[in-house]
């Protein structure tokens, strides 16, 4: 359906854009290039959260990054819930519209997380398939979020960086690289993240996200990675993120930071770091 | 070895049960812990979500019964559908079914009172009729009058003095001593709660369920003065058209 | 009442109701509503929002019914009163701009 990523949002830092923040973005966004916002949280009919929407959209690129739509789910997408992205994204004409590769709705009941799926040739059609009916009623391309694991299925026979470039081949939509659920799943399952970005098809990324994650361990003693969204992404991310640029090239590059958000002034540190690795990047690939 | 999304989902929502087979940690063994991940994002995810949606029912009752309580809830009444921003629409039944709530009867009617200011918050946008539209029409015509609301318009019934309860537990203020339906309007951005009598209510129930306005004054009784609520629903933006 | 007093009377309050707006409509602008925190007055403001994230505070257990309400619902005894429950349960109405 897509011959090529054709992602329009600059090549510069992003943030997910939090109500509080309003006041501060419209005032002074610094380097921020760009917002991101979850479709779920402007599916009302009016008021304010649109109305914010409409004055946010006449001066920044929007992304639409949906956390409902169950992608991976077993059953049929929900059309009523398809149909409140269409109408979202024809009223906003966002820049930029993706997805999670996760499940969160079965049997009528919406779980509010993004649970996993096995990998396998079965679940590889049943998310192209998903994916080619997303894209043919939103009439655009749509981005494919990794996901941040927590385990592994007995019934896996794929690696994910194989999933991923299969179902961008199949259904031409592009990627969002999230390195901070590249480096939670390295490290919940003991694998390498470099090896990871090194099989990952990066030249299908459309965006790449960047979040702060939580440390636990599990009954063994093993370390386990929370992706909390909820402190300032840590420095083996950011390491992360310059090597997966050094393959990539720039991309946007999006700040999510969704519990216990702190002031903008702590949020706009992160977008600096952000768009100094971007910068320095740029200088290598000019 | 397949694992269903029915038995992950049937184990998600049940702490009790063992984790479902086909899930491994690293070392190959069956996960546990892990997958309380997911139990835990799910469980505190929509707590938080309701613990949002509900503040003064949360305030009234105590943060730890509401968790608690918001527990045994999202397990019953899960959400159906993706759309977070109105999670909740069973609480007023379900609160006013639950047990351990019964010592705070009047807990079901905020909880209706916070829904009604979601859903207001959300409404469509719509302009109201001018200010002197009434005054424009013929004075033997006005019975035959009827309104449409706004739709970000909600009206409350309680025997409770619902508003003070609301306000003493948001801005502050003492709980009155009679009766007060709330009606829930949307001047522009930010929901509004006013309290009415219950014979303005009644008069106001009619003129949403589209009576004339001669017939729904009946509903307030004899005596009834239009002239307060009939300003009071003007000066919220309350009526977007009026027929005659 | 005849119909004549009563027309008169509506026309009355009306007059009353239309002249008590013109001192207090229009007083908000629109554009200061930008402004407003919404963690500010209107707990509702926000909503319960979603994310992508997931959570590592634990709690997941829903079962603890040792509890008692222990909130301000303690601070006042507040009885029920006559008049105010009519017809007017309002599910239909929270109901009716509910999207699809």
């Amino acid at each position: 359906m897509f011959d090529a990523v054709t992602n329009p949002l600059p090549h510069r830092p992003g943030v997910g854009y939090k109500a509080q923040h309003f006041n501060a973005i419209m005032d002074d966004a610094g380097p921020v290039g760009w917002l991101e916002v979850h479709a779920e949280n402007y599916m009302g009919l009016g008021g304010r959260p649109l109305a914010q929407l409409r004055h946010l959209s006449e001066k920044f690129p929007m992304s639409v990054h949906g956390v409902g739509l169950s992608i991976g789910g077993e059953g049929r997408l929900d059309a009523d819930h398809l149909a409140r992205l269409k109408t979202l994204c024809d009223w906003l004409q966002p820049a930029s519209f993706s997805e999670h590769l996760a499940w969160s709705t079965h049997d009528s009941a919406f779980l509010n997380d993004l649970l996993p799926l096995p990998y396998t040739a079965a679940t590889v059609t049943r998310v192209a398939d998903h994916i080619d009916e997303v894209q043919t009623t939103l009439g655009r391309q749509m981005l494919l979020e990794n996901p941040s694991s927590y385990l592994a299925f007995a019934e896996s026979d794929m690696t994910e960086t194989d999933f991923l470039a299969q179902i961008a081949a199949r259904t031409g939509c592009g990627l969002l690289l999230d390195v901070n659920n590249v480096f939670v799943s390295a490290v919940n399952l003991g694998y390498s993240p470099q090896g990871y970005i090194d099989a990952y098809p990066l030249d299908h990324v459309g965006e790449i996200h960047l979040g702060g994650h939580d440390e636990d361990e599990d009954e063994t003693g093993a370390p386990l990675l929370i992706d909390s969204h909820g402190r300032e992404v840590v420095d083996p991310v950011w390491s992360l993120l310059d090597y997966t640029l050094a393959h990539s090239g720039p991309k946007p590059l999006l700040i999510e930071w969704d519990t216990d958000v702190p002031e903008w002034a702590v949020l706009l540190e992160e977008v600096k770091r952000a768009d100094a690795a971007l910068n320095s990047i740029a200088a290598v690939f000019a | 070895m397949i694992t269903t999304q029915s038995a992950f989902r049937a184990a998600v929502l049940d702490p009790t049960s063992p984790p479902p087979t086909g899930l491994r940690n690293p070392d190959g063994a069956q996960a546990t812990k892990r997958f309380d991940v997911y139990r835990n994002n799910v469980a505190v995810s929509l707590t938080d979500a309701l613990e949002a949606a509900f503040p003064v029912v949360a305030k009234l009752v105590g943060t730890d019964f509401f968790r608690a309580m918001a527990g045994v809830y999202l397990r019953a009444h899960p959400p159906k559908s993706p759309v977070l921003m109105f999670y909740g629409d069973d609480m007023p039944d379900f609160l006013a079914g639950f047990a351990p709530a019964q010592s705070v009867p009047y807990l079901p009617d905020i909880a209706h009172l916070e829904l009604a200011l979601r859903h207001s918050y959300h409404a469509a946008d719509a302009t109201p009729i001018a200010p002197d539209a009434l005054a424009r029409i013929a004075p033997d015509t006005l019975p035959n009058v009827t309104f449409t609301f706004a739709p970000s318009v909600h009206l409350i019934a309680s025997r409770y003095p619902l508003q003070s309860i609301w306000l003493a537990n948001t801005t502050g203020g003492k709980i009155g001593e009679v009766a007060q339906p709330c009606l829930v309007t949307r001047p522009e951005f930010d929901p509004t709660v006013d309290a009415l009598t219950p014979q303005q209510a009644a008069v106001c129930r009619a003129l949403i369920d589209a009576e004339p306005l001669g017939q729904a004054l009946r509903h307030g009784g004899s005596g009834f003065d239009l002239g307060p609520l009939l300003g009071l629903l003007l000066s919220r933006n309350a009526l977007i058209s009026l027929k005659t | 009442m005849s119909k004549t007093t009563s027309t008169l009377a509506l026309a009355a309050s009306i007059a009353t109701a239309v002249a008590g707006l013109s001192t207090t409509a229009h007083a908000q602008e629109s554009e200061k509503c930008y402004g407003i925190s919404l963690a500010g007055e209107n707990g509702c403001a926000a909503g319960p929002g979603t994310t992508c994230a997931g959570t590592s505070s634990v709690d997941y257990q829903g079962n603890a019914w040792t509890l008692v309400p222990a909130g301000s619902c303690e601070e006042t005894t507040i009885e029920a009163m006559d008049g105010g429950e009519d017809r007017m349960g309002s599910l239909e109405a929270l109901t009716r701009d509910v999207p699809a």
